[in-house]
């Protein structure tokens, strides 16, 4: 069944949404990037509660009008609306009083969530079952879509998509370098206002598919995934479209598979499950990576360190600084060097006196600076500047 | 309207209030230390606490509901630090990612085992149901010294008020460092005060009144609470103590009146049913934070 819905076998509907889930996916992972990168992730959570009164409202309106009440533009057209109102909310009250943006964005996203749980219940007293639609706006639920509303979903994921491709070097300059764009002739709270704007849309597509509550995961996890991977700003948008696509696709395939298995968690556990592995596994900023990085330096030094005591005929008791040095060929396993580990514990001493006359001189401060106590010295200096170091090595004296 | 009040409205609307202070106390600092969302992620893993609980003692028993949720919210925290340190992400994202991650795998967890026959779904989690507090026993206010109905009360009541005095007790404990650490924490820290286990334990304490408020009134209040009557106090006075002070009234003032509206104000236009009263709190604590940000002496950045 799984395979069958990952596969696209599912019938035509399912097949609409699944394919509207992963461009949404696409979409709100490049969207949720320049988001990420302004810093302001959080702010589409609070857009996406205060749908919430707009979604019941809009209800309302529709049957006080004659209406069924459950069209879904309609709905998604006063989901919008007030999301943008709660959107107005938060620009006022970071803008124009003391409070920071976290507290404004938990302000609305509370309060315009309790207001819409008012109207869920207002609808609930006024014609029992009518409203069983609305449920669903909070996890999300694609199983038993109408055709019209799986078409309309997959459209408006495919224009979404499109504006964001087209929008995408604006809001990539604001993200990334906002003093260079504004330089450029853009205008900076323009460019925020296009970027909140797809992040509204993003939402409110992505209501019925993932739900309000957990919509602002497929807006912060790719990104930050993505970010993992790279160091580059057009691949970081690119990883975090695929990853939310994939998101989309596989949460809402086998959403299909169950009318009881809300689409929204699966699509954030999917999304999460590949943001961490790419937290662990990532080559270059992964744990595992950066473990590696740090024990491969902490043998380093330990060799380091067990060389230059060799030159100096000391003893070595560390026990890992033996065992590295033992395995390396350098010592006997009495601590006695073997000629190997003679030559090297000699270059690491003459290693480290040019460097302590290179680090005393006025005239090498520029090269001075790259001393960490590993690099060999042949790295930083020409074979002339060694010569000249080499002259400033005191010659061996006789005890007196 | 007395015996019918006492029994079925004052209880309701004594925990609202208990709720609402709990919450607002801690929200205080959490919102002058930027960490205001910090209540948001804590609401949200509550729900994978309770149900990981249930699932592993088969039970809906308060104890280990309240010991799941704390730990959730325990693993919530650390896993955000972890996130932010280890991805080398800002705090706000790091929030997001977990936080919906714990809460998705929460609800999934639910919808896939056999919870059918209790009461525990995921929109009781985030709107509680605050109106089938009722004090049964209660006859009139006489009851209110008679020890036998006493005993009947709804026992969110008194876990409500013991988590209350936690938390009061805390910040009184603690207020000179706590204060300090939250508005200049190098020279909190040059004074020898640990600021780092005491932002925790003030992330802590949050979780004991999130955790406490969650079962009666659902987490959409608790996040109401903790951040729209500290904001609005912020909007009155430059003092902490007097910001304090002011949070508590105002959430007072939202859990009464929202109650009332939601209990009453549907019969005064006509209507025969009551509407959500947490929703109508946290709706009233907004309405309150939109007066305080238009009118309030103190409500721009430069005074």
């Amino acid at each position: 069944m799984l395979a069958d819905a990952l596969l696209l076998q599912l019938g035509y509907n399912a097949t609409l949404v699944t394919i509207g889930a992963a461009l949404l996916g696409i979409a709100s992972g490049v969207a949720g990037t320049f988001l990420f990168l302004r810093k302001r992730a959080l702010v589409s959570d609070a857009i996406s509660h205060a749908t919430l009164p707009g979604v019941g409202l809009a209800f309302v309106v529709m049957v006080a009008m004659g209406g069924e009440g459950r069209s879904l533009f309609g709905l998604l057209l006063g989901a919008g609306l007030s999301a943008a109102f709660g959107l107005l909310c938060v620009q006022w009250l970071t803008d124009r009083t003391r409070l920071g943006e976290d507290a404004a964005i938990g302000a609305v996203l509370s309060v315009f969530f309790g207001f819409g749980i008012v109207i869920l219940t207002v609808i609930q007293t006024m014609n029992a079952g009518r409203q069983a639609g609305l449920e669903g706006f909070l996890l999300g639920s694609t199983a038993g879509m109408l055709r019209s509303d799986a078409i309309l979903l997959a459209v408006s994921a495919a224009l979404v998509l499109a504006l964001v491709v087209i929008l995408r070097r604006p809001l990539g300059l604001a993200a990334f370098d906002p003093g260079y764009a504004e330089a450029t002739g853009w205008s900076l709270p323009r460019i925020d206002l296009a970027m909140m704007g797809i992040v509204l849309v993003v939402t409110v597509v992505g209501l019925k598919v993932v739900g309000l509550i957990l919509i602002v995961a497929l807006l912060i996890v790719p990104p930050v995934t993505a970010r993992s991977w790279t160091e580059r700003s057009d691949h970081v948008v690119i990883i975090a479209g695929v990853v939310g696509g994939v998101s989309g696709y596989v949460g809402a395939a086998s959403s299909a598979t169950a009318p009881a298995l809300p689409t929204g968690p699966i699509v954030v556990l999917v999304g999460f499950a590949i943001f961490l592995f790419s937290l662990l596994f990532s080559p270059r900023r992964g744990v595992l990576a950066s473990l590696l990085t740090h024990l491969r330096y902490q043998r380093r030094v330990h060799v380091r360190q067990g060389l230059l005591a060799l030159a100096q005929g000391q003893p070595i008791y560390e026990v890992l600084t033996r065992r590295l040095l033992e395995r390396a060929g350098l010592v006997l396993p009495d601590g006695v060097p073997t000629p190997a580990g003679q030559a090297a514990a000699s270059k690491a001493l003459l290693d480290e006196t040019r460097w302590a006359i290179v680090r005393g001189d006025q005239a090498y401060a520029l090269a001075a600076t790259r001393y960490d106590g590993l690099t060999p010295i042949e790295d930083v200096l020409t074979p002339d500047q060694l010569t000249e170091v080499d002259g400033k090595i005191d010659a061996p004296q006789v005890v007196a | 309207m007395g015996a019918e009040f006492v029994a079925l409205s004052l209880p309701p609307i004594l925990i609202g209030v208990l709720v609402a202070v709990a919450c607002a106390l801690p929200g205080n600092f959490l919102l002058l230390r930027r960490q205001a969302l910090i209540g948001d992620a804590i609401s949200h893993v509550v729900l994978p606490g309770i149900v990981v609980a249930f699932l592993v003692t088969g039970l809906i028993a308060t104890g280990p509901m309240l010991l799941g949720a704390a730990a959730a919210a325990v693993i919530a925290v650390i896993a955000i630090e972890a996130v932010r340190r280890l991805g080398r992400i800002e705090a706000g994202a790091a929030m997001g990612v977990i936080f919906t991650a714990m809460f998705a795998g929460g609800v999934l967890l639910l919808e896939q085992s056999d919870t059918s026959s209790v009461h525990l779904d995921v929109e009781h989690a985030l709107y509680g149901n605050l109106e089938s507090l009722i004090w049964l026993d209660a006859t009139g206010w006489a009851s209110l010294l008679d020890p036998a109905a006493l005993a009947g009360l709804p026992v969110e009541l008194p876990r409500m008020a013991l988590a209350l005095v936690v938390i009061a007790l805390f910040l009184w404990l603690f207020w000179r460092p706590l204060a300090l650490s939250t508005f200049d924490e190098g020279f909190a820290r040059g004074l020898g005060i640990r600021t780092a286990p005491l932002g925790l334990a003030l992330v802590i304490m949050s979780a004991i009144a999130a955790v406490a408020a969650f079962d009666a009134v659902g987490s959409i209040i608790v996040i109401a609470m903790f951040i729209c009557p500290p904001a609005a106090a912020r909007m009155m006075t430059n003092r902490l103590g007097h910001q304090v002070a002011w949070s508590v009234v105002f959430a007072a003032l939202a859990a009464v009146l929202g109650y009332v509206l939601a209990g009453y104000g549907p019969l005064w236009i006509g209507a025969d049913a009551s509407v959500s009263a947490a929703g109508m709190i946290a709706t009233l604590s907004g309405i309150i934070l939109g007066v305080a940000a238009v009118a309030g002496p103190h409500r721009t950045r430069n005074g």
